[in-house]
């Protein structure tokens, strides 16, 4: 197989699945937060044990998150080194303030969060976990700055064929990463609040641990409902960002293969290349040249603006960001009724929701996950918007059958970790909060995910 | 020049501060299955590193990030042309973040003991491994790319500086050992240091006598240069430090003792290759130097500024935690492993 494929697939996968952990923290992150802040204030072992629990769903997740984080910092260099040298001058920088503001931060507070809960004190420990939060938000920045500069590329200058920095605050605070940042970070609060919503209402549905269960579904319900209404406020402006910069990208979301002025947004449709149209299309019409241009009769421009070969792949990049915008009004509605019942003061009993919302769980990192690869590719041909393309990018000194081995050992290991992180966190979901009086005390002689929790906030009392 | 002098100043900072702070983490992994005899002892060298392991990783990937923004050529042709070698290092800390942050122990299956082991072991090596090609040169074609194969690197003078480099981690493990437990590990993590040290020394000498005859220019560098000198002066300050430290059971001299010995040895391999960040092997005009592979001089200057802000407020809090975290961890108050 050729290098380049090997090279893009290897990529995907292991930022693909990197990007499904990462949500996790940022989500659980907020909830832990909030537990933490409660216990700080109360001391009561019932806040405790809370908090702990987050402490645990948060630590296995971010340990993934860490672990498979390191391999795209390597990824540049080893397997995009035509790349690196081009952008060297513009992405390094963010990589490196990345690992020196927030790798840092989160790694030895979260020390302190797993080690230290009888060697500091409280507040502390309290503001520990503050810091452990900020310095993921942090990261997401920096590597949202240097992602969202390869899209929408500003401040450098092209010199002997390399990307030359010209303005640091042009290139850091480029068209797309603000909003890119905010849908992104918002996002995984949604997905955080589905995530806690579901547990809350899967210890519900079964009588367990209920009164940490109702505080929880909640602030999920109406967290995530906030959330929920910012979505579209910062995806308008994202759609005006993209149209603007990444044009083909906006026709791909849309399949719109003619520029036209008075260009609907597709809710369903089948798309078809052959035929160059979308069947069985559900659209609100007017309503892409109205959030583009301000006008229904702005043109929108089509995918014939693009020659074929800066076109991104039509199907892969339609029917994910579909699937994205579908969900997010899914998350939108269920959210809503759900704090509907919250007011109605209904949560706790209705049995429907509460299955609705345990099964809702795992939706928003799936909706994130859809939504990262249409963003990427939908960016497609290009690694960085309108100056190289993704083809010319990979090392040339590296052969296929290196990045055909690594891949294979790639996916055995993250499988392998796959199965660890889910066993630690189903353990962790059915032990849940540890009631005051009978608090289990886990063995470490039990099997790998009970020791695995169990140990997870070890302390050595001195 | 002075800017892309400062940077590979700084990438040499880093270098140090990961070799002597992940050192002790990696060296504990390297003697983590031999020198405990119950879960307890391995319950203390867990906690021991357990709340900085990870932050001293971060050592090595702020290293690489400061490579990739100030040196990119470099950072890309090292980095695709020690593929495999990269990707073996990749997977091992992999393995050693899971083995070691969850801590999936079973007492019956060892596996992520060994996976530890592992996960530490191979990267110390293959750091010096690295480290010996980087200053032996490697072979460098006409576009600046690596010229050769994974065998290339596997070359002797290279492989005795991979187990220097492994000997230097074990040792300073020990010495991290034999400082922050007590009682039989104690001992057990002093009587390694004793012999490890004795290892060490006796690499050293080997590997010196080696470079005096193969690696002549770096060679002529270090004792043209005064701070060639020092280096060597503060290698040999931390190897009669650890020795004394031993002699009169002051564990915590002995440990700044090893870490002398790697900041001197970071620091002898900088002066040494200075101005290469990358020696071409087979034309010396092909070698990756300071003044052919920097960054514009506005991201020097904004990095500047980063690290200026960065690097203090890191060290700051850094060292509050490390005080935090002070004192031996002793195997009699392990009772309460696994217990809220």
């Amino acid at each position: 197989m050729d290098a380049v494929l090997l090279a893009r697939i290897q990529f995907a996968f292991t930022v693909g699945y990197h990007f499904l952990f990462v949500p996790i923290s940022l989500g659980s992150g907020v909830f832990m937060l909030l537990a933490a802040r409660r216990w700080y204030k109360s001391q009561l072992d019932d806040d405790k044990a809370g908090y702990l629990f987050w402490l645990k769903i948060f630590t296995a997740t971010f340990v993934i998150g860490v672990a498979t984080g390191i391999t795209m910092e390597f990824a540049f260099g080893t397997n995009w080194a035509t790349y690196s040298r081009f952008v060297g001058d513009i992405f390094g920088a963010p990589l490196a303030a990345e690992a020196l503001f927030a790798f840092f931060l989160e790694s030895t507070f979260l020390g302190v969060l797993l080690f230290g809960r009888n060697r500091v004190k409280p507040k502390f420990y309290y503001v520990s976990v503050w810091l452990v939060v900020c310095g993921a938000l942090l990261s997401a920045l920096w590597i949202i700055i240097a992602n969202s500069w390869q899209q929408t590329p500003a401040g450098y200058a092209i010199q002997d064929g390399k990307a030359v920095l010209t303005d640091f605050w042009a290139a850091a605070f480029n068209p797309s990463t603000i909003p890119r940042y905010l849908h992104t970070v918002i996002s995984t609060w949604v997905a955080g609040s589905l995530l806690a919503g579901g547990i809350a209402a899967y210890y519900l549905r079964h009588g367990r641990h209920i009164l940490f269960a109702k505080r929880t579904i909640v602030a999920a319900v109406v967290f995530g409902l906030i959330c929920s209404i910012a979505m579209p406020l910062i995806g308008d402006w994202q759609a005006r960002v993209v149209a603007e910069h990444q044009p083909a990208k906006m026709a791909a979301y849309e399949g719109l293969f003619t520029s036209t002025p008075n260009a609907g947004i597709v809710l369903f449709g089948i798309v078809d290349e052959d035929q160059q149209t979308v069947h069985a299309q559900l659209a609100v019409p007017g309503m892409l040249s109205w959030t583009i241009t301000g006008s229904t009769d702005g043109v929108v421009k089509g995918l014939d603006s693009f020659p074929a070969d800066e076109r991104p792949p039509l199907k892969a990049t339609y029917y994910t960001y579909r699937a994205m915008v579908i969900l997010g009004i899914y998350f939108g509605v269920l959210l809503l009724v759900g704090t509907f019942l919250a007011w109605r003061k209904k949560l706790a009993t209705s049995r429907r929701y509460q299955a609705a919302l345990t099964w809702s769980a795992p939706l928003g990192i799936i909706a994130i996950e859809l939504g990262w690869f249409a963003t990427e590719i939908g960016r497609q041909p290009w690694i960085v918007q309108g100056e190289l393309k993704t083809s010319d990018a990979a090392s040339s000194v590296v052969p296929a059958a290196h990045i055909l081995t690594t891949l294979i050992i790639f996916v055995v290991i993250y499988a392998l970790l796959f199965g660890v992180w889910f066993r630690a966190i189903r353990k962790t979901v059915k032990a849940g909060p540890a009631e005051t009086a009978a608090a289990p005390v886990p063995q470490p002689t039990g099997d790998a995910a009970t020791a695995l929790m169990a140990t997870m906030t070890e302390e050595v009392k001195e | 020049m002075i800017l892309p002098f400062i940077w590979y100043l700084l990438i040499g900072v880093l270098i140090a501060g990961y070799a002597l702070l992940d050192g002790f983490d990696l060296g504990v992994g390297i003697l983590y299955p031999f020198i405990t005899k119950t879960a307890q002892q391995k319950a203390v060298l867990r906690t021991s590193i357990g709340p900085v392991w990870d932050g001293n990783e971060v050592w090595l990937l702020t290293a690489g990030g400061a490579l990739f923004a100030a040196f990119p050529a470099v950072y890309a042709t090292v980095f695709s042309g020690f593929y495999l070698a990269m990707m073996l290092v990749l997977f091992c800390l992999i393995f050693r973040a899971v083995s070691l942050e969850p801590r999936v122990q079973r007492q019956r299956n060892t596996a992520w003991d060994w996976a530890f082991f592992i996960g530490s072991a191979l990267p110390a090596l293959l750091f010096g491994v690295a480290i010996g090609n980087i200053i032996r040169g490697v072979p460098i074609d006409a576009q600046g790319e690596f010229g050769g194969t994974f065998f290339t690197l596997l070359n002797p003078f290279s492989l005795l500086v991979g187990v220097l480099a492994l000997s230097m981690f074990l040792k300073h493990g020990a010495a991290w050992v034999a400082l922050r437990t007590d009682g039989a590990l104690q001992r057990r993590g002093a009587k390694v240091l004793s012999v490890a040290h004795w290892v060490f020394i006796a690499l050293f000498v080997i590997t010196t006598i080696v470079a005096a005859t193969t690696q002549t220019d770096q060679v002529k560098r270090v004792i043209d240069n005064a701070l060639g000198w020092i280096m060597i002066v503060v290698i040999l300050a931390g190897i009669v430090l650890t020795r004394w430290g031993m002699a009169r059971k002051r564990d915590g001299y002995a440990f700044i003792g090893s870490a002398l010995d790697m900041l001197g040895l970071v620091g002898l391999m900088a002066v040494g290759n200075y101005p290469n960040l990358v020696p071409a092997l087979n034309d010396p005009t092909r070698s990756l130097t300071v003044g052919n592979s920097h960054s514009s001089h506005l991201t020097l200057m904004v990095m500047g500024i980063i690290a200026l802000i960065g690097v203090p407020l890191v060290l700051a809090y850094t060292a509050l935690v490390y005080t935090k975290f002070k004192g031996r961890i002793s195997s009699a108050h392990t009772e309460g492993y696994g217990q809220e």
